[in-house]
């Protein structure tokens, strides 16, 4: 099954990049909700999968049996998932105030970090 | 979306959603679940609690600020590492007891007041993003 | 080699760091008599080293210290031999005698604590230079000077010629020690020792080595920048605009000699070769020329005695070239000579300043009488510094004649060098010294008398200590000159000379000097004239370089910051996506190691295609969509079906996660995308597009690859086991996912909960505070131009 969702990780990978190559805030945003997802796809393949058998002990034993899904990247995306969510209404709203202020939603005019024919630097001492 | 029925069933859904988000906190450690899906359910009940009747009545709901409720759960969690000092083992090391209640034997430990940390710190800092979200749609 | 108390010799080249410490405070409790105060610690340091050299005398070298970085050889080491001990005398001495001067010089200054603290680091820092033994320490005290010299060049920094000239210090000194550094590293790796003392060992090697050359050029970098050597020269000059203490300390006494000090130091293990015999003396004579020349031009009391500091230093690097037994002898007496007489000149052109008001040596004459203690002690050192008996400058000069006259064309010219050199500071000596004094009582904006103790105490100090010197050769020799003779030639050395004048060539040359000096000394005026009219037709000098260097640095920095930065954010993601996919992509394509082509896997079960499938109509719906609704719709479709994904394989914590998390993602994006006014679809110029889409694929299909990849690689277990192992055993938990969240790796959550915790913060006071629109309007040229400040008009 690795393949295929190695494929899907690639799919993801290059829809949130085009999204992320847009001039369009909100479409960053939605590059950025789907980058996650790709990450944790990423790393959920990379720790290998097995279907259906969640890395659960069973009553009576003091391990987990063979067949049981590998715990370790579940744990490292569980917290992604709830991070990368955190940041992604951290800038949704970022962008939400910056077009609020700035009046648009464009990156190339959001220019106030870096504006267009900035001064240089004071020659002397 | 501020429906009749929605309105009316709203508060039940989300009393049935946290009831059901603290059950899957105290389970978490020996079947799915944990303090992070469980804060995840009780801020959408808020969150939905909140569009059907409105931020204020949710903010008074849960009487405190919900970044208060989230400083106290990093407090919780933070705290519940700091235990370890009393028994003489490393920061974070997970303590058990046993007690009996009614003659059942109920395992408590440093470990289940880390798990509501984490819970209260997702309820209350997604709560408080999605309220305030939610505010700023009516001004 | 005795090590004798190495606690105690710590904790003297610690003590100037400690007065600097309390010297602010003392400063604010007793005013500018804390000099008083603050000069015990460098009489202490000066006690110190004084009990030395009755072994060193004896041909003793003291080593001691500290291992720092065992693992590298890296150590905290000094050595105490007769150059060491010299130096650090010298540095201690004259050290207590400008501490005293400063307080009286800036005494009601606001800034004295600060003064006094700069001083004194600057003099633990001199002193770890010239006391360090590891390579390593050395560079870092020879730094440590370049920056507190920096901040006392800089110490009025409210004028630009002051910053100026600090940043030239700093660049040009701060920038040979990185010279220097590159060079003691060449010298540790052909040696493989990182310490001076044994360094003395390795002289063959390093002398035959094939990086001989660029080590010694690296330090020569490094000693001549500090020497200030020309055509690096221009640095001292400019310093003057420092407080005259600072003159009189670093800029005469001692930072400056810190360059003689190491090419003193190296001189038996990178001397004599052609190389050393040639670029020293080369340099060395060219500098002390331009030295005096320049001098000659000057008006300015300081800017004089500046100009013959740096023709001294280069009558010093000449000698150390020569490296012959009379050479060292008479760069040893000319370096405690010059030490002498230019820190006390220095002190009384400052005394001068500071009682007449200006130190234009043309508007100064007839304070002789006014001023006599002053005027002795400019005497005894213009004396020194001509070469007249019976001061030591004048047992250095003989020595330095005796030691230069041969009679091959070579020689020649460098006595021709030597006797004009000396001449013409002979010239200025007796300038500084004799035509503020003499002549006609001149108007001067302050009305002169004699200055306070404490400003004339250090240069009377300075010229008797120089007058006792010589006269007591023989002591001064065996306890200073012939240690630090024998120090810098690598073996035993003696030196004799002393102030009764031998017949011989020697004599001769003197009398030229001073019947040469005598002549231009009348001719002073015209001479100046000339000098003036000649660095003005050449127009151009390494000072103005400097300058031009420095906007020219500015220049190609802004250049390649516009260049590198335009302030696009579509360029800087497609600079780093396209870094991510050569990161990605490239190694494969290097070692040629491709994943093997996949095989579909037969085990795939139709409703997990069909899941699959529902992210790819997904992610192209979400491409796609013409209006907000499908777009946040699509997004939500792809997230749940990613959430379908972990659920089929095993993972139902994440799965719920990821559910809850799609939902409120979309609700919330629903929330705050009604608010805001988009474009219908994303509008992308043709070229564009395929520009992204290319780059999105390179990344995307790099993904892919290296998942292929990684997982066709067998898999190590280790981790997994052990979690599973210990899940229950120890934590007593059967949920291993959570056990792995909350207790083996609870730190780690503790951390991420707090980051959560602080998004929430940041989007509050995102939403919460209201920047004034006009703050943002000033950022933005274009917004200011186009519009007044508009009032938070609320948006759609």
């Amino acid at each position: 099954m690795e393949p295929i969702l190695a494929i899907l990780v690639g799919a993801l990978f290059t829809v949130a990049i085009y999204l992320f190559l847009s001039k369009h805030v909100i479409r960053i945003l939605m590059g950025a909700a789907i980058l996650g997802n790709a990450v944790n796809l990423l790393i959920f393949t990379a720790g290998r999968v097995t279907r259906e058998v969640p890395p659960i002990i069973p009553g009576d034993a003091d391990a987990l049996t063979g067949a049981a899904a590998n715990p370790l990247p579940q744990a490292l995306i569980l917290t992604a998932i709830v991070i990368s969510f955190s940041f992604f209404a951290f800038l949704l709203v970022l962008g939400y105030r910056a077009f609020q202020e700035l009046e648009t939603d464009s990156s190339d005019d959001m220019r106030v970090a870096e504006p267009v024919g900035d001064k240089s630097p004071p020659a002397g001492y | 979306m501020r429906t009749v029925i929605f309105r009316s069933i709203a508060p039940y859904l989300t009393s049935l959603m946290v009831l059901f988000s603290i059950f899957v906190l105290l389970r978490g450690h020996n079947e799915p679940g944990g303090g992070f899906i469980g804060g995840l359910i009780a801020a959408s009940a808020l969150a939905i609690y909140g569009i059907a009747c409105g931020v204020a009545p949710v903010r008074r709901a849960i009487y405190f600020h919900p970044m208060a409720i989230a400083a106290f759960g990093l407090f919780m969690s933070a705290m519940a590492g700091v235990l370890s000092i009393f028994a003489g083992v490393p920061y974070m090391s997970g303590l058990w007891i046993y007690p009996h209640l009614f003659g059942v034997e109920i395992p408590l430990s440093s470990v289940l007041v880390f798990d509501v940390g984490v819970y209260l710190v997702v309820v209350g800092a997604i709560s408080s993003i999605a309220l305030a979200l939610e505010e700023r749609d009516r001004d | 080699m005795s090590a004798s108390a190495p606690g105690t010799t710590f904790i003297v080249l610690m003590l100037p760091f400690l007065a600097a410490l309390i010297a602010p405070w003392l400063t604010r409790r007793l005013g500018h008599n804390a000099a008083w105060l603050l000069a015990l610690a460098p009489v202490a340091i000066f006690i110190h080293f004084l009990g030395f050299s009755a072994d060193v005398a004896d041909g003793g070298v003291v080593t001691g210290g500290f291992q720092w970085v065992p693992s590298y050889n890296v150590s905290f080491s000094w050595l105490i031999d007769g150059l060491s001990l010299t130096f650090a005398l010298l540095i201690s001495g004259i050290g207590a005698l400008i501490i005293l001067y400063s307080g009286g010089y800036l005494k009601g200054h606001d800034q004295l604590g600060r003064f006094f603290s700069f001083m004194l680091l600057f003099m633990g820092a001199m002193l770890g230079v010239v006391i360090s033994d590891s390579f390593l320490m050395l560079f870092v005290y020879w730094e440590l000077t370049s920056i507190t010299s920096f901040l006392l060049i800089g110490f009025d920094h409210a004028r630009e010629a002051s910053r100026r000239a600090a940043i030239q210090a700093l660049v040009v000194t701060g920038g040979g020690g990185l010279a220097l550094l590159a060079g003691l590293l060449v010298i540790w790796n052909i040696t493989g020792v990182s310490q001076v003392s044994l360094l003395l060992n390795y002289g063959d090697e390093l002398r035959g080595s094939p990086f001989y050359l660029l080590a010694l050029l690296l330090v020569l970098g490094g000693a001549f920048s500090k020497s200030a050597q020309f055509p690096l020269h221009f640095w001292l000059p400019n310093a003057m605009e420092a407080p005259t203490p600072v003159s009189a300390y670093l800029h005469s006494a001692t930072m400056v000699k810190a360059g003689v000090y190491l090419l003193m130091r190296l001189n038996p293990v990178l001397g004599d070769t052609v190389w050393w015999g040639t670029i020293l003396p080369v340099f060395g004579g060219t500098t002390l020329i331009v030295g005096t020349a320049l001098a000659i031009r000057q008006t300015d009391l300081k800017l004089m005695l500046a100009y013959t500091t740096v023709s001294s230093l280069g009558l010093l690097v000449m000698l150390t070239g020569f490296g012959s037994e009379h050479a060292i002898a008479a760069a040893v007496l000319y370096l405690v000579a010059h030490s002498l007489f230019k820190g006390g000149l220095f002190m009384v052109a400052g005394l001068i300043d500071h009682e007449a008001g200006t130190r234009d040596v043309t508007r100064l004459g007839g304070l002789r009488r006014a001023m006599p203690v002053t005027f002795v002690a400019a005497l005894a050192a213009a004396i020194s510094m001509a070469g007249l008996p019976p001061f030591l400058g004048f047992l250095a000069k003989e020595e330095i004649y005796y030691a230069l006259w041969h009679t091959d064309p070579w020689s020649l010219a460098f006595v021709a060098v030597a006797v004009i050199g000396n001449g013409l500071m002979f010239v200025i000596g007796f300038a500084v010294a004799l035509k503020p004094f003499l002549g006609p009582e001149v108007k001067t904006p302050k009305h002169a008398h004699e200055g306070p103790v404490l400003l004339w105490l250090g240069p009377l100090t300075l010229g008797i200590a120089a007058l006792v010197a010589a006269l007591i050769s023989p002591v001064t020799h065996r306890f200073i000159s012939s240690p630090m003779a024998s120090a810098i030639a690598g073996e035993a050395e003696t030196v004799t000379i002393s102030v009764i004048p031998h017949m011989g060539p020697a004599l001769i040359l003197s009398l030229v000097t001073i019947a040469f000096g005598i002549i231009a000394y009348r001719m002073l005026d015209r001479l100046r004239a000339g000098m003036a009219w000649l660095l003005a037709a050449i127009g151009w000098g390494p000072d103005r370089g400097f300058d031009q260097f420095i906007s020219g640095a500015v220049r190609l920095s802004v250049a390649v910051t516009r260049l590198v930065q335009p302030g696009r954010l579509d360029i800087y993601m497609t600079v780093t996506f396209l870094m991510i996919a050569a990161a990605l992509i490239g190694p494969m394509a290097w070692y040629g190691e491709w994943p093997a082509m996949p095989v579909w896997p037969e085990d795939a079960q139709f409703h997990e295609l069909v899941v699959a499938a529902i992210v790819l109509i997904g992610l192209a719906a979400v491409i796609y969509a013409r209006d907000r609704l499908t777009a946040i719709v699509s997004l939500g479709i792809q997230g749940f079906a990613v959430a379908l994904i972990f659920m089929l394989f095993g993972a139902p914590d994440l799965s719920f996660t990821q559910f809850m998390v799609e939902t409120l993602a979309v609700v919330i994006l629903a929330l705050v995308m009604t608010r805001l006014k988009l474009h219908a679809s994303d509008h992308r110029p043709t070229l564009q597009k395929v520009v992204d889409m290319s780059v999105a694929i390179a990344c995307g299909g790099g993904f892919t690859l290296y998942l292929l990849s990684v997982t066709q690689q067998p898999f190590n277990t280790a981790l997994s086991d052990f979690f599973s192992a210990y899940s229950k055993v120890v934590a007593h938990g059967a949920n291993v996912v959570n056990v792995i969240i909350v207790d083996f790796r609870g730190t780690d959550t503790l951390g991420e909960i707090a980051v959560v915790m602080v998004t929430g913060l940041a989007i509050l006071s995102l939403i919460r505070i209201r920047t004034p629109r006009a703050t943002v309007a000033d950022n933005d040229p274009d917004r200011r131009a186009a519009q007044g400040p508009a009032q938070g008009r609320e948006v759609r």
